[in-house]
């Protein structure tokens, strides 16, 4: 079941939240200036661009690899291994941004921009939801078949 | 002057409120379990919110769907990318800031080239 964990927040640094503001902060200006520049079908691609996502995957590696090391291990695998999901995550969640694009694409036109956001955020969260319990119940179904192989 | 001013300001709110709709995601995805869940953030529409949110405000929903239809393209790409990132990580076991960097460029090249092919 999804669930909130308050105890997430104390595994970040504060000035990783800095880096995150800062990071989310210039790519908003990145995409306004490249839309200004080069029109909005261009600046319109790097709504998606994964800046951001550079920045998380690396801060997953090390606190995993710091998890590890604290241990007395050596923890590179691990650190991988966890960036790896991240990444693989963001794969699954780029249909959720997908479907985003696409609900705003048909609304702007003729909505209040509120309107447009919500009907926006809803698709994404739904469909965020299907590709976390596809994701899940394919993954389960491997694990099935590798235990059945062997 | 008074234009100039008005650029500048444009981008400072630009920059505190992408900032803030971005850290308010990251929060979510750190404070939200199962893991695997919290990893679908990691394409959260953050910064398109925010954007497309000023980007209505400065010229209006024609402008915002334009930019919504390249955003498809984008979100195509990022689904490629993240296939690309684990593999650089898993097969040939980089480290996630070279694999995450140079995997940008697989971006670039990929979103670029659809536009290309299909919007113009």
């Amino acid at each position: 079941m999804v669930r909130f964990q308050l105890s997430g927040l104390k595994e970040g640094r504060w000035y990783e939240y800095v880096v995150r503001f800062a990071l989310g902060g210039a790519s908003t200006v990145l995409a306004g200036v490249i839309a200004d520049a080069f029109g909005p079908e261009t600046g319109g691609l790097f709504l998606a661009f994964p800046a951001i996502f550079c920045a998380s995957a690396s801060l997953i590696e090390k606190h995993e690899r710091q998890r590890k090391r604290d241990k007395g291990l050596q923890g590179e695998v691990r650190g991988r291994q966890a960036a790896a999901l991240d990444a693989d995550g963001a794969g699954w969640g780029s249909v959720g941004l997908l479907t985003f694009a696409v609900a705003v694409y048909f609304s702007a036109t003729g909505l209040p921009f509120f309107a447009v956001a919500a009907i926006a955020i809803f698709s994404w969260a739904a469909v965020v939801a299907l590709m976390w319990l596809l994701r899940r119940h394919l993954r389960m179904r491997w694990t099935r078949k590798v235990r059945m192989g062997t | 002057m008074h234009l100039k001013y008005l650029c500048r300001m444009e981008y400072i709110v630009r920059f505190i409120a992408g900032g803030l709709v971005v850290s308010l995601f990251a929060v979510l995805g750190d404070v939200l379990r199962p893991k695997s869940f919290a990893g679908l953030f990691g394409a959260a529409p953050s910064v398109a919110l925010t954007t497309l949110g000023l980007a209505y405000w400065k010229h209006g929903g024609d402008y915002v769907s334009l930019e919504a239809r390249s955003m498809q393209i984008g979100a195509l790409s990022l689904g490629f990318y993240s296939f690309v990132v684990v593999q650089l990580l898993m097969r040939r076991q980089w480290s996630a800031a070279s694999a995450t960097g140079v995997a940008l460029s697989v971006w670039l090249a990929l979103a670029l080239g659809l536009k290309q092919m299909l919007l113009e």
